[in-house]
This record gives C-alpha cells, sequence and structure tokens, in this order.
C-alpha cells in the first residue's frame, strides 16, 4: 500500500483519537464517543499490517486473535468493583510492550550495524534504521533509552498498583531501608548505564538498565498507601502514555507520538485533578502516603453514639432532603444494589435524594460513579462536591457509607490535621448525620474523624451491605 | 445498690425521678429499685406498673430512707427530708448549689454525696443527662401551648370564605433549648416567628428552625456568649441597642415567649413595662424565665396576670410539671444515664469517679467535702467562632487581580522562554525528521491539555478505560517489527502484539460496558 494511504488513515486515526477523548464531556455523548476510539484504533491497526512494513502474518493474525478473546473474556468477566486493577492490570501490559519493542530496536539497530549487504535486502523497520545517519542513530539511542525506561517502570509500578488495589499486597506503605535514596541510586546508575549504552556497550545495559528502571517502579508505588491510589492509577496512565510516545520517536511513527501524547497528557491533567481535591502537591503523594507525616493532631472530646436501623429508618421517613455520600466502603461491602434500591424507595415517597460524590471517593477517578450507575441509579441526581456543598444545610439526613477522610471536617478546623486544607464534603452541616461504618477504627489514612464525635451524628455499625439490607425492610 | 425514689413533697411537683421504664434498665445495671408508694400517681404511673417492671414499693418515707443506698428525686429535698439522710447515702436531684448554700452545707454535714442534675457539663458527650435541656426543651413547647390557650385568634394565617386571617408573630428572646423548642412549635402552628440572642453564633440554629434572626448592627468584638455555652451579661450599649430592636417589634408581635437567663444571676428584665404598654390587646407575654424574677417588669412569678390594656402575662414557673408524663419519662432517661456512667461495670456498684470531666461536675458534696464550684471544663461546648475575614473592597480585588494576573504573565512568558530556549538548543544538533515529529508531539500535548478539561467529572473511571485502550495503540511499534530479521526481536514483538491487543480489547469493551449503565432518571 502506499506510504500517502498509511499516513492519511494515521491522520483519520488521530482526530477520532481526539474526538473520543473530547467526547467524554457528557454522558450521552460519550457513549458515541468509545465508537470512536475503536474506530480510530481499528483503521491503525488494519493500515498498519496491510500497509506493506509488516510480515510474518502467520504468528501475527493468531496473536492479534488470542488477544481479542483474551481481552473479551477479561471485559465481560470483571465486577464494576475491580475496575482500579483491571486498569492498572492493563497499564502494566502497555509498559511491558513498550520495553520489549524498545529493546527490539536495540536488536535491530545493532543488527544493521553488523550488516554489510545492500539496503534492498531489508524490508520494513529494518530497511529505516539502516538508512539513518550517525546523529540520527544517537538520537534513536535516547528515544530507545527513555522508552523502555518509562515502560519498565511502568509495568512494574502497574503490577504493584494492580497488587495493592486487588488486595493481593498489602495496603500499607512499604519502604526498603534507604527509602528514596535507593530509587535515587537506582536512577543515577540508570543514567550511567544509559552513558555506556549512548557510546556503543551494547544490550546488556539497555537490560540492565530495565532491570533498575523495574525497581524502581516497584519500590515507588510500595511506598504509596492505598488511599492515594487514584493518584497512582492516573499517573501510571499518563506513563504508559510517555511511553508510546518515546516508542514512536524511536520508530519514527507520528500516530504512535500523538497517541501517546494525548493519553500522557490526559493522564498527567487527570492526576493534577486529583491532587487537588486532596490538596496535595503532586510529588509529596508520589513521595510517600500519610503515615510517615508525624504531627500532633487536636485531641477530640465526645463519644460516638450508635443507632439502629428502626432509628436511622424513623429519620429517613421524617425526612425531605436526604444526601448519600458513598466511599470506599460501599465499593468494598458491594452495596451499591442495595443503595440503589433504598433511593428507589425514598423518592418513590417522594423524597428528594441525591448523591455526593467527592473527587477522591474510591480507589479510581470517578469510581464511585461508576458503580451507582451499575446499580441504575440515575446520573443526574449523583452531584459532584462542589455542585452539593452549598445544599448540605438544608438537609435533613446525610448517609455517609463508608466514607472517611473525605467527610473530615478536621480539614477545615484543624491546620495540624495531616489532611489540614483538602476540600471536603461538608456533611456536618445537615441536620442529621449517619455513618455506615464497619467499627470505631480509622480510615485509609490513619487519621480519627471528629465528625463520628459530633453531636448530630450518629453511627450506623456493621457491614454497609447487610446494614443497609436490614434498614430497607423498615422504609415502608 | 438499692436505688429508691419519693413521691415528690412539693404542692405544684408532678413529676417523678424514675419510670417504670427507666427501672427496667436500672435493674440491668445491677440495682434494686424502690419506689413509694403513689410516686408516680400524677404522672399516670401506677403502683402497679411498677411493680411489673420489677420494683419493691414501699408505703412510708421514712422506710425508704433507712433502706435505700440512691436516693433520686426531682426538686432539691427540703428540710424534712434533709434530715433524714443517713450518712454515705447518694442524692441524685436538682440541686442548685449556687443557690441553695445552706442545703449544700446540710447535706455535706449529713455525709451525703450528691449529685446535682442541674450541674451536668454542657458537652456532647454528657448529653444524655443534660437534665436542663430535656426540662427546657419540654418548658418551651409548653410555652407556645399556654400562650396559644391565652390568645384568641390563629396562629396560622388562613384565606377562608369567611375572611382573611393574618398570621400571628412571635418572638423569642433567648435561643438556648428552651428558645429552640419555642421557635419550633410556634413555627408548625403557622406563625411568624423572630428570635433574638445575644450570641451571634446561634443565628444559624434559629434560622435552622425557621425562625428570622433579628440582628443587631455592631462592630465586631462583642460577644455575649462565653464558656459552657450559656450567655453572659453584656455592656451597657449592646443594651440600649436591644431594647430599641425589642421597642420597635412590641407594636409589631402577638405573642412574645422570653427565656434570657444568664447563670447564677437574676433573669434580665429585657421586655420593659413601655413595650407591654405598646402591645396590641389581646397578646400574649409568656416569661420563662419567670422563677428568676422574670425578663417582664410584670411578671409575678407562678401566676397569671391580665394588664389594663389587656395583655396577658404568664409567669408560671411549673411548665415541665404541667406535661408530667412526658417530663417525667425524659427525666428518668437523663438519671438512668446518669446512673450507667456512675455503674461503668453493670454490676450494681456506683462508683463515683471523679477524674471523669462530667461526674465531677456535677458531684457538689462528697467524701465530707464540698465540692462546688467545679474546675471548670476542659472542653468548650461551642467552638469559638472563627475570626471574621475582612471583606476586600471592589478596587482591592481588581489590584490583587490584576497582580495575580502580571504574575501568571511573568511566569508564562518565563516557562515559554526556557521551552524556546531548550527546543533551539536541541534544534540545533538534531535532524530534521526529530524535529518534525517533535512538532506533532508538542501540538498533540496541548490538544491533549485542552480536550481533557473538558470531560465531565463523573466519566473519570471511563476515561482512564479509553485512555488505556487507545494506549494500546502501542501495537503499531510491535507490527511494524513483526518483520525483523532476529528471531528473538520477532518473538518478543509477537507477545507485544498479544499483550497489547488484550489492552486493546479489554480496554474499550470495559468502556463500553461501563457507558451502557449512565442513565437518566
Amino acid at each position: 500500500m502506499e506510504y500517502g494511504l498509511v499516513s492519511a488513515a494515521y491522520i483519520s486515526a488521530s482526530v477520532l483519537f481526539i474526538l473520543s477523548l473530547g467526547g467524554l464531556s457528557n454522558q450521552e455523548k460519550a457513549k458515541r464517543a468509545v465508537w470512536f476510539g475503536i474506530a480510530g484504533m481499528g483503521l491503525s491497526v488494519f493500515f498498519t499490517v496491510f500497509g506493506g512494513s509488516s510480515g510474518n502474518f502467520w504468528l501475527l493474525f493468531p496473536m492479534i486473535l488470542i488477544g481479542s478473546a483474551i481481552g473479551y473474556y477479561v471485559a465481560q468477566k470483571v465486577e464494576m468493583t475491580e475496575m482500579p486493577q483491571l486498569v492498572a492490570a492493563l497499564h502494566s501490559f502497555v509498559g511491558l510492550a513498550a520495553v520489549f519493542i524498545g529493546i527490539n530496536a536495540q536488536l535491530e539497530l545493532s543488527f544493521v550495524q553488523d550488516f554489510n549487504g545492500s539496503l534492498d535486502e531489508l524490508s520494513g523497520f529494518t530497511k529505516k534504521i539502516a538508512s539513518k545517519n550517525s546523529a540520527e542513530i544517537s538520537i534513536m539511542a535516547v528515544e530507545i533509552f527513555l522508552g523502555v525506561f518509562i515502560g519498565a517502570v511502568t509495568f512494574t509500578g502497574s503490577v504493584v498498583a494492580f497488587g495493592k488495589l486487588s488486595g493481593k499486597i498489602d495496603g500499607k506503605v512499604f519502604k526498603l531501608p534507604g527509602g528514596h535514596g535507593l530509587n535515587l541510586a537506582a536512577l543515577v546508575i540508570s543514567l550511567l548505564l544509559g552513558l555506556l549504552y549512548f557510546n556503543g556497550s551494547g544490550i546488556w545495559t539497555i537490560i540492565l538498565m530495565s532491570i533498575l528502571a523495574g525497581f524502581i517502579g516497584w519500590h515507588l508505588i510500595m511506598g504509596i498507601g492505598g488511599a492515594d491510589m487514584p493518584v497512582v492509577v492516573s499517573m501510571l496512565n499518563s506513563y504508559s502514555g510517555w511511553a508510546a510516545a518515546a516508542i514512536g520517536f524511536t520508530l519514527g511513527n507520528d500516530l504512535l507520538i500523538v497517541t501517546g501524547a494525548l493519553v500522557g497528557s490526559s493522564g498527567a491533567i487527570l492526576s493534577y485533578i486529583m491532587c487537588k481535591a486532596m490538596n496535595r502537591h503532586f510529588i509529596s503523594v508520589i513521595l510517600g502516603g500519610f503515615g510517615s507525616q508525624v504531627q500532633t493532631e487536636t485531641e477530640i472530646e465526645g463519644e460516638q453514639v450508635s443507632i439502629d436501623a428502626d432509628g436511622v429508618a424513623s429519620l429517613l421517613n421524617d425526612a425531605d432532603q436526604v444526601i448519600i455520600v458513598p466511599g470506599y466502603g460501599m465499593a468494598v461491602a458491594q452495596a451499591q444494589q442495595t443503595v440503589s434500591e433504598l433511593t428507589r424507595r425514598l423518592r418513590a415517597k417522594s423524597k428528594k435524594v441525591r448523591f455526593g460524590i467527592h473527587p477522591v471517593a474510591g480507589r479510581l477517578p470517578g469510581h464511585m460513579n461508576v458503580l451507582l450507575a451499575e446499580a441504575k441509579v440515575p446520573y443526574d441526581i449523583v452531584l459532584e462536591m462542589d455542585e452539593i456543598n452549598d445544599d448540605f444545610p438544608n438537609t435533613d439526613v446525610v448517609i455517609v457509607i463508608g466514607s472517611n477522610d473525605i467527610v473530615n471536617p478536621a480539614a477545615q478546623d484543624d491546620p495540624n490535621s495531616p489532611i489540614a486544607g483538602m476540600p471536603v464534603l461538608e456533611v456536618w452541616k445537615s441536620k442529621n448525620v449517619i455513618v455506615s461504618k464497619r467499627g470505631q477504627g480509622t480510615g485509609y489514612s490513619g487519621i480519627q474523624n471528629p465528625l463520628f464525635f459530633k453531636e448530630n451524628t450518629r453511627m450506623f455499625y456493621g457491614d454497609a451491605k447487610q446494614s443497609l439490607d436490614s434498614l430497607l425492610s423498615k422504609i415502608d | 445498690m438499692k436505688i429508691a425514689t419519693l413521691t415528690e413533697s412539693s404542692e405544684n411537683e408532678n413529676r417523678v425521678a424514675i419510670t417504670p421504664e427507666s427501672a427496667k434498665f436500672l435493674i440491668k445495671f445491677g440495682h434494686q429499685v424502690i419506689i413509694q408508694s403513689g410516686a408516680g400517681e400524677k404522672a399516670r404511673f401506677s403502683d402497679n406498673d411498677y411493680k411489673k417492671s420489677g420494683c419493691k414499693i414501699l408505703k412510708s418515707s421514712a422506710s425508704i430512707f433507712k433502706e435505700a443506698d440512691v436516693i433520686v428525686k426531682v426538686n432539691a429535698p427540703n428540710k424534712a427530708e434533709q434530715s433524714k439522710f443517713q450518712k454515705k447515702q447518694i442524692l441524685i436531684s436538682f440541686v442548685w448549689p449556687a443557690q441553695n448554700k445552706s442545703l449544700l452545707e446540710n447535706l455535706n454535714k449529713k455525709g451525703v454525696t450528691s449529685i446535682a442534675m442541674d450541674m451536668v457539663p454542657r458537652i456532647s458527650r454528657a448529653q444524655k443527662m443534660d437534665a436542663l435541656s430535656s426540662m427546657s426543651n419540654i418548658a418551651g413547647y409548653r410555652a407556645v401551648v399556654e400562650a396559644t390557650t391565652n390568645f384568641d385568634r390563629f396562629l396560622t394565617g388562613q384565606i377562608t370564605a369567611a375572611g382573611k386571617v393574618p398570621p400571628a408573630k412571635v418572638l423569642v428572646i433567648g435561643a438556648g433549648v428552651a428558645g429552640l423548642a419555642a421557635i419550633g412549635t410556634s413555627v408548625s402552628l403557622g406563625a411568624i416567628v423572630r428570635a433574638f440572642d445575644v450570641r451571634p453564633e446561634v443565628a444559624e440554629q434559629i434560622e435552622s428552625m425557621g425562625a428570622e434572626f433579628l440582628m443587631l448592627d455592631f462592630e465586631d468584638g462583642l460577644d455575649g456568649s462565653e464558656t459552657g455555652g450559656y450567655a453572659a451579661p453584656s455592656s451597657p450599649e449592646f443594651r440600649e441597642k436591644q431594647l430599641q430592636c425589642f421597642r420597635e417589634q412590641a407594636e409589631e408581635v402577638d405573642i412574645v415567649i422570653t427565656t434570657a437567663l444568664i447563670p447564677g444571676m437574676d433573669a434580665p428584665k429585657l421586655w420593659l413595662k413601655e413595650f407591654v404598654d405598646k402591645m396590641k390587646p389581646g397578646s400574649v407575654i409568656v416569661d420563662l424565665a419567670a422563677e428568676k424574677g422574670g425578663n417582664c417588669d410584670l411578671t409575678k412569678p407562678g401566676e397569671k396576670i391580665v394588664t389594663k390594656n389587656n395583655v396577658t402575662v404568664i409567669g408560671y414557673t411549673d411548665f415541665p410539671s404541667r406535661m408530667a408524663a412526658q417530663s417525667s419519662a425524659l427525666y428518668a432517661t437523663n438519671i438512668r444515664h446518669m446512673i450507667d456512667d456512675l455503674t461503668p461495670k453493670k454490676d450494681g456498684k456506683i462508683d463515683i469517679n471523679m477524674k471523669d470531666d462530667v461526674i465531677r461536675g456535677c458531684t457538689v458534696t462528697h467524701n465530707n467535702q464540698i465540692t462546688f464550684p467545679p474546675p471548670p471544663p476542659k472542653v468548650q461546648a461551642i467552638a469559638k467562632q472563627a475570626p471574621k475575614t475582612i471583606e476586600k473592597t471592589a478596587e482591592e480585588i481588581k489590584a490583587d487581580e490584576l497582580n495575580a494576573f502580571k504574575k501568571n504573565t511573568l511566569q508564562q512568558t518565563i516557562l515559554l522562554c526556557i521551552g524556546g530556549l531548550f527546543m533551539f538548543v536541541i534544534g540545533n544538533y538534531a535532524p530534521s525528521e526529530f524535529m518534525q515529529h517533535m512538532i506533532v508531539f508538542a501540538l498533540a500535548c496541548f490538544v491533549g491539555f485542552q480536550v481533557i478539561w473538558n470531560v465531565s467529572h463523573a466519566l473519570h473511571t471511563p476515561l482512564m478505560a479509553v485512555t488505556n485502550a487507545i494506549s494500546g495503540i502501542i501495537i503499531i511499534g510491535a507490527v511494524l517489527q513483526m518483520t525483523s530479521e532476529s528471531w528473538i526481536a520477532i518473538f518478543l514483538a509477537a507477545i507485544s502484539v498479544l499483550i497489547s491487543t488484550i489492552n486493546i480489547v479489554g480496554g474499550f469493551l470495559v468502556t463500553r460496558r461501563m457507558l451502557a449503565m449512565f442513565q437518566k432518571s
């Protein structure tokens, strides 16, 4: 196929990808936007495969078929509550692919440098490399280095994030002795290896460097607590994009560069939004969790008053305005269906029920929205923090289900609190607050929540699903 | 231990300190409960009810004093009762230690441990035993009921075939528990309610009950609240403004309910005779502070009077007792919580733990010592108001904006210069093909930045899934490398194709699944 035709396909694909991302501005357009993305991907893969620069179809097609089958199976099987770990796992694939492709490029490079025959005997990518001059080759070495480095960090980082999100690895902060000094040392050695590599020391430098980069990814994410996972996942998302872009430079492929840059910048912005929602700097999130801070918090006086299902039911039966604030606890207890049923019953009694969603509720940006959508809660009653924060004083009952830090008044009242200054949902301003919680323990960040001790707060202890189930039967 | 209650000795007292319901709990804590025969009669609890709950009934108060370890009452014991106390007995009742010095000394002389229900500190933890609050709540409700009985009009506005009825206007002075209860009750009867309090921080509570807060124009720094959640006496200027405000209200309002009290002092005179004279005939004043002399000049404690211009002034001092069944139930629950806290092990043994802030606060005599007044509470009842931020003028805001804009411009310029220089350096060395790719890269980054800002917050998870699927574009690199001469390279490329396909197909399908779930109501 003509070079021009392939380029045209690439341009169309780039436009489709941009439309696809832009289309996510609202729920209705988003359904169409996915098709843009799928079309763009189909176009680019089709034209690349049949564009004349590929070969060995007997191996390529089975791989695509098997991959599609696995992807289809995973996508159908996954529970919506497992979405965070799925996304993390998929990121790791992109990272690994970037490492392999980078190493391949180096293999080709050394092959071409030892090759003495005519250029015409070569084909595809190999041919392209062989026609490069020395300046281009050294630039390419830098690109390979970056691609492999970012890819390796993404790979191990995503694997750890996957482990933490799925509970296979303890979510607590873990650091080897030496802490970030170790990461820094690994980075310096990687750079030295890079210098050796640029001077032609051969492929072993790249492989050793990718192992070191893998260590950095592993150690970096191990040192970040579970509550910061929304930032980590979107950061890894960004990395996977940059890795793709670096590979695009290596291969001289504009589509890869465009798409990689799109993904990379979108992930970066998402991380920025998440950090802003937690009032923290990106660097401080990456360099360690809440656990490492030693500060004296204001002591909390008072006691937590518990309430039973009958009490909650009578409060709800009397209320006109109800706001539900879900958190990670709802996801853990798989309580979204029950919450949805509760919402339906309350709305049937013509009460105004709405949801207040904090930007970092859950383990993935927008996690709660997806869960509520799964349970068929209409999205127009699901509001974000800024839209609903002013309405709490007029609300009769707020039900907090399994969230803690995002409703912690200490963020506003106590300048010594580790989460001081973080924007929070001001649930305590409503007339009654019901907190559905497993026990008296602290949240993921390990800090005490004065909300639980407020006079208008009642603690509804127990597993979120079970306690809400028992509540359902009492809402007449 | 044996916990007993007596028939209240004072004539107008209908309440009782233990109800059959609360007795059940006390027995659960391991205590025995003794009731003087007929103690609950006026609050509609018969001896039989008590027997059913497992209480022992005794005829005379003398035998009760002989047998019981703990005497629970509503009102403070009178002279006769004081003399019957025995050493080491515990008294739980209202005591009013600041006003009743001789009572305190008598109890102390007898070696009685006295727990004053009126001294429970106003902190969250002690709310459940705060009898003053529960009694005030009843008083506030009853005050409205008494006012409406004596007010011969509707409270709610109505438009009927027989004519239009304007809603009554109610003014509540003092928004403590009683004031807020009165506001709530009048609002629910349909009246227009205004309320005043010297503590500006309760404005929010007043408004939350549906009343309008009468704000005095004042400079900052004047604040009527003091520690412990009660009001403090105010300055002369403040008082003048306050009276001015009431003078204006007097001509308008139909019902005035005053609840202003300052701890340990006579009630402040807030509703002067001249205001009463100005009020419309048929208006009603209910003075809940009558026991402390009253907020109104004309109040006669314990009585209802009608002035020459036909304004009714109600100065009853027994509002809670007028609703004996309700108030006994609440008071008994307060007592029950107090005994619960005093019996930490639930084994029927009472432990006066003077290290506990709440118990320390309300124990006024103990171990032959008068332990009143208690040290000040460690916890503030109401958090100090945050200092008000000074409103910026329009010019200042403009100047700030301009400064921010200048700073922003400077920052951007510097960044652009650095970026430009960097590009220049690279461009100087790098081959032209690389620079072409760089243009594409930089533009794509900008497009990405612009596009993502518009993504709806709720769709962040689908966004991540989609970008994740799109980042599978790396498959192109792998596909291009499939033609390699080296078998290792082909193998690695094949693996890359496999996993990127998983990524692409999985990512897109999962996004579609997610988006399909979003639906409008």
